[in-house]
């Protein structure tokens, strides 16, 4: 597995990749819920974390964003450590967050919901952009923002991170919940937003739909990411995706 | 003598003034309690104290330095907020994921050891601070004198009341304060800094209790005991109201100081006691206050 990330020529950290993370453990309290992650993440790529629940998907992503209280080994992205990083740090290096109950605040409307996140570097997705990939932000802006149907709530949640500038982006689970039409249609944001440049970690349990816009799978149990699989070898290696998913 | 009801309006309307004038100062000091409140989940029990701290350093600051009332109504608010932001840094931050109960142990000792220390410095019988002469006399309103200062009093109340709700609903700020009293952490990871927002929030919440003494100096005498007696009453306004609601605490701290005012008038036996009986029904009827979110 290691041998997939060597560096490409040119590339300006060690390994090439935008984000690489090596032996990182997390805890909750007393709780070791991470037991040594490693995971690179190339510019511009997207890739998924796959796996049942409890395996420690989004406890990998919150550890990354610096959400989780104790956290060991590192996370380095563009070069630099963030392993024992404030949240507020971390985002402001160009990190952004969409979490799995999707954060929509109640206490403000949809378009303070939009602007809340303060531009953490030049660059980020101009407004009329966002209006066009999600036309329902515009007509619904002045709605309180959980008054939103949870695929407009997805919408927004993400959107919101597309202003600031953030080139990195952590989408977890992203398609729970939602009807297939919607789940369509943050599939094709995705792939909007790869062509655009954007680099994404995604978690996911469905990999079906983690096929339709992926270019690598990480797949996690007990807190450690146990295989990689390409997308283009996804097809071949379904017999070993189905017995680590239990599906 | 003209009378409404029975009873005759210069005393409806006098009494009516000082309801406006309580509210006044139940709104401005109900309203830091509840900002601070919505962000910090502290119930911040040395409000009482930090009114008081303001009414002292704007007598301070008179007596010692010769700096007159308009200078302290900045000044003063600064100061003891700077002092605010100290005891948020080196002690209060400390309680964030401990249970309730020490953020109260917190406060309240330290409101007592607060009003310790000005007891011992200056006494209890409390100390006169003369009303500027810009806002001294009274205007002639036909069915009532109306003392100027108070009239001021109230205006100005209301313009702090409107103006830190503007800030809290209208601007970006604002968006981070509500945000962050609803979840905090996503809203830091969004990469605002909470833990610096936290403290001013704190500082800017006694800024708030430190201007409202500044403006009970030249009304009530300036004491060590003030704070106590105002604040036991401005937390039942903040039950009525709703904990942590802004709009709610101002409407519910005037509203209840009107109707104090005219308990006084109607039936004086019960106008010490009508706010804890409201109180009562209140939590009763909608334990979560009147504008509070269950």
């Amino acid at each position: 597995m290691a041998d997939v990330m060597t560096a490409p020529a040119g590339a300006k950290a060690s390994t090439g990749a935008l984000m690489e993370i090596r032996g990182l453990e997390a805890w909750y309290g007393e709780s070791h819920v991470l037991h040594g992650v490693d995971i690179d993440i190339r510019e511009g790529e997207v890739v998924t974390l796959l796996g049942r629940n409890g395996a420690g998907k989004t406890s990998t992503l919150r550890s990354i964003m610096g959400l989780v209280p104790r956290r060991t080994g590192s996370v380095k992205y563009d070069g630099k450590e963030f392993v024992n990083a404030r949240p507020d740090v971390i985002a402001r290096a160009g990190i952004a967050y969409c979490p799995e109950e999707r954060g929509i605040f109640a206490s403000l409307d949809v378009t303070e919901n939009l602007m809340l996140p303060p531009t953490v570097r030049p660059g980020g997705m101009p407004l009329d952009e966002i209006y066009t990939l999600f036309p329902n932000l515009k007509e619904r802006a002045r709605s309180q923002g959980t008054k939103l149907s949870g695929g407009e709530q997805q919408m927004l949640a993400i959107a919101r991170i597309l202003r600031t500038g953030a080139r990195l982006l952590l989408l977890d689970e992203p398609s729970e919940g939602l009807a297939p039409v919607i789940v369509q249609q943050i599939g094709r944001t995705i792939r909007e937003l790869k062509k655009r440049g954007f680099t994404v970690l995604l978690v996911e349990q469905n990999f079906r739909f983690a096929q339709t816009v992926a270019d690598r799978h990480y797949v996690m149990e007990h807190g450690r990411v146990v295989d990689m699989v390409a997308n283009e070898d996804l097809n071949a290696s379904l017999d070993r995706l189905h017995q680590y998913l239990g599906v | 003598m003209d009378e409404i009801f029975g009873i005759p309006t210069p005393l409806l309307f006098g009494q009516l003034l000082l309801g406006l004038i309580n509210g006044a100062f139940y709104a401005m000091l109900s309203l830091g309690l509840a900002v601070i409140f919505g962000l910090l989940n502290i119930i911040n029990f040395t409000h009482g104290a930090q009114f008081m701290m303001g009414a002292f350093v704007a007598w301070m600051l008179l007596h010692y330095l010769g700096i007159g009332y308009w200078w302290a109504l900045l000044l003063s608010p600064l100061l003891v907020g700077l002092t605010g932001v100290i005891l948020e840094r080196t002690m209060i931050c400390r309680l964030y994921k401990m249970d309730h109960l020490y953020g109260m142990l917190l406060t309240f000792g330290l409101s007592l050891i607060l009003e310790g220390i000005f007891r011992n410095q200056y006494g209890s019988s409390g100390m006169p601070y003369r009303i500027p002469p810009e806002l001294s006399g009274a205007w002639d309103l036909g069915f009532m004198f109306m003392p100027v200062y108070r009239g001021w009093v109230v205006v100005f109340a209301l313009f702090a009341c409107i103006t830190t709700w503007l800030v809290i609903e209208k601007t970006r700020l604002g968006a981070y304060l509500r945000a962050a009293t609803e979840n905090a952490p996503l809203v830091q990871a969004f990469g605002v800094n909470v833990p610096r927002m936290i403290t001013l929030t704190y500082g800017a919440g006694v800024a708030l209790a430190a201007l409202a003494g500044v403006l009970a100096a030249p009304i009530y005498s300036v004491n060590p005991q003030m704070g106590t007696n105002l604040i036991i009453v401005v937390f039942a306004v903040v039950v009525i109201g709703g904990m942590g609601s802004i709009l709610g605490s101002v409407l519910t701290g005037f509203g209840l100081g009107i109707i104090e005012g005219l308990t006084k008038v109607f039936y004086p036996e019960a106008s010490a006691t009508v706010i804890f009986i409201i109180m009562v029904i209140v939590l009763l009827a909608r334990p979560a206050g009147l504008f509070g979110r269950a």
